[in-house]
């Protein structure tokens, strides 16, 4: 064992787990975002709260769920870990520091970025995940089930305009780690070549560009309806 | 040219440090850039004052001895090395501000002159081959594809200058490591010990200091001799390989 700890503690292994837990991230927010389009359905929020229920009780999916939980403190609890010792490992800085050719603005706030993207989760989490398993939500019935109106929730919190505004910096923030994040993932793990590298490169600005543009669309159309 | 030179100062590694203002004159946009701060140093002497001590050596850009960051980038303005920048890249009136390499890693050992020695000792660590010595074997006795020459030529020009740890917002040296395990790695007579090389290297490029690398790419925008970030994939690559599966 004594290998893997060697290799998971190296600034490589390290970075192995960002990029590894960063991609598993992605894939959620995939998931996370097909959930999230059925707010836009019109029928009252009876899709989408059947779905919040399947989400909170199928087996498969809890157990998913554990992962997903533990990725996300892992990631966040080594990208502090790295941001603390990189910023050690330069000392003192320079008076005079220019952005060099090509190195993205992203690329260097990649700790900015996730503390915003940070911030955004915990309020988030707070508003709906902690409701929806915690909280007091009024039940709704459709035909013969009865589910919790997360709904109602949802489109509550959707129609102040502060809300809607603070997912927007959120999502805008998600963009700009993923317009770095989803290539540097790649890198990591050590893929790189002429052959498929542009192609990750595309997709990954295309990701970064759509996917929180889609997340932030819908708060957007639900205040303004 | 006339020019304003802001130079950091610092007696000793232990010593607090500061810049300087100096007016120099009489610049010719021919000199190089090592030759004007020469003759700013002469200019010191004849005052009495102790010269400004920087690091040189061929003053061809082979050696890697030269560092200096000027106005805010590694070797200055352009992809070369500061030994073969000239003084033609600046304008006449312009104030130019020189530091030295920083990293916690590259303690300064006085003014512009920082200590190194830390890749020698990732060079110690497995940037070597283990043959024994003997007859000169015959150029052609090992083929190799010319691709695979070229690939461990290109990598082999790291002249281990550090400037892309100077570069790098968090001074890490993958670039220069992934340079000598990409050379080695890649030739047959290294290849079968690539996989305790870079475990080697590694371990001794974090116990030195350095930081980890967050994929920005200024490393290879700035390396004198273009080195690319693809070495540091395949460094990755041979070291995730080499720790999980030998
Ligand atoms: C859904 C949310 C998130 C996704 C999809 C995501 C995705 C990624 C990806 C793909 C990378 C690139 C990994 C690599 O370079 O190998 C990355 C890096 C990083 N992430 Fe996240 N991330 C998320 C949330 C966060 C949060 C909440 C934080 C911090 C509180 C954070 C901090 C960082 C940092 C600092 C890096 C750079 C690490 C480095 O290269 O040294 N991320 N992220
Ligand atoms: S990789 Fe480039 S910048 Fe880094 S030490 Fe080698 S030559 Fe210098
Ligand atoms: S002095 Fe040798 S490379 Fe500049």
């Amino acid at each position: 064992m004594s290998w893997l700890i060697k290799t998971l503690t190296s600034t490589l292994g390290r970075k192995l787990i960002m990029s590894l837990t960063g991609l598993f991230l992605i894939i959620f927010l995939l998931v996370h975002l097909a959930g999230n389009l059925q707010l836009l359905k019109d029928d009252g929020g009876m899709a989408f709260n059947i779905y919040a229920k399947f989400m909170t009780s199928n087996p498969l999916i809890k157990t998913t769920s554990y992962i997903l939980y533990a990725t996300f403190i892992i990631h966040i609890l080594l990208s502090a870990l790295l941001t603390i010792n990189n910023l050690r490992a330069r000392g003192a800085g320079y008076k005079v520091n220019r952005l060099s050719e090509g190195v993205t603005w992203s690329s260097k706030n990649m700790g900015i970025l996730g503390t915003i993207i940070f911030i955004f989760l915990v309020a988030h989490l707070k508003h709906f995940w902690y409701e929806m398993h915690w909280g007091g939500i009024p039940m709704v019935t459709y035909e013969d089930v009865t589910v919790k109106d997360l709904y109602l929730v949802v489109a509550t919190a959707y129609g102040e305009l502060w809300y809607v505004l603070f997912y927007v910096v959120g999502m805008i923030a998600l963009g700009f780690h993923l317009y770095h994040g989803f290539q540097s993932a790649f890198q990591t793990l050590g893929l790189n070549h002429l052959k498929y590298t542009p192609a990750i490169k595309v997709v990954g600005i295309g990701f970064s560009l759509i996917v929180p543009a889609l997340y932030a669309l819908i708060p957007l159309l639900m205040y303004l309806s | 040219m006339k020019l304003t030179l802001k130079i950091w100062r610092q007696k000793s590694a232990g010593t607090q440090g500061k810049f300087i203002k100096y007016e120099i004159d009489n610049i010719s946009e021919d000199t190089s850039f090592l030759e004007m701060l020469d003759q700013l140093n002469v200019e010191l002497e004849e005052k009495g004052e102790e010269p400004v001590h920087f690091d040189h050596d061929c003053r061809e850009g082979i050696c890697g001895t030269c560092s200096l960051y000027i106005n805010g980038h590694p070797h200055g303005p352009h992809q070369t090395t500061t030994c073969q920048l000239h003084m033609r890249s600046f304008k006449d009136g312009d104030t130019i501000t020189i530091e030295p390499w920083r990293a916690k890693a590259f303690p300064i050992i006085k003014d512009l002159v920082v200590d190194r020695s830390a890749f020698d000792r990732i060079i110690q660590s497995g940037g070597y081959i283990s043959v024994n010595t003997g007859g000169t074997p015959d150029a052609n006795e090992i083929p190799i594809p010319k691709d695979v020459a070229s690939e461990a030529m290109d990598a082999a020009s790291c002249i281990g200058c550090g400037a892309c740890v100077a570069a790098c917002k968090n001074a890490s040296a993958m670039l220069f490591v992934s340079a000598k395990v990409a050379h080695l790695g890649k030739l047959p007579q290294g290849e079968v010990e690539r996989h305790a090389r870079v475990q080697r290297m590694v371990a001794q490029m974090d116990e030195e200091g350095f930081g980890a690398c967050t994929n920005t790419g200024a490393c290879a925008a700035e390396c004198p001799k273009e080195i690319s970030l693809t070495n540091i994939a395949l460094m990755n690559r041979h070291y995730f390989n080499a720790s999980f599966s030998h």
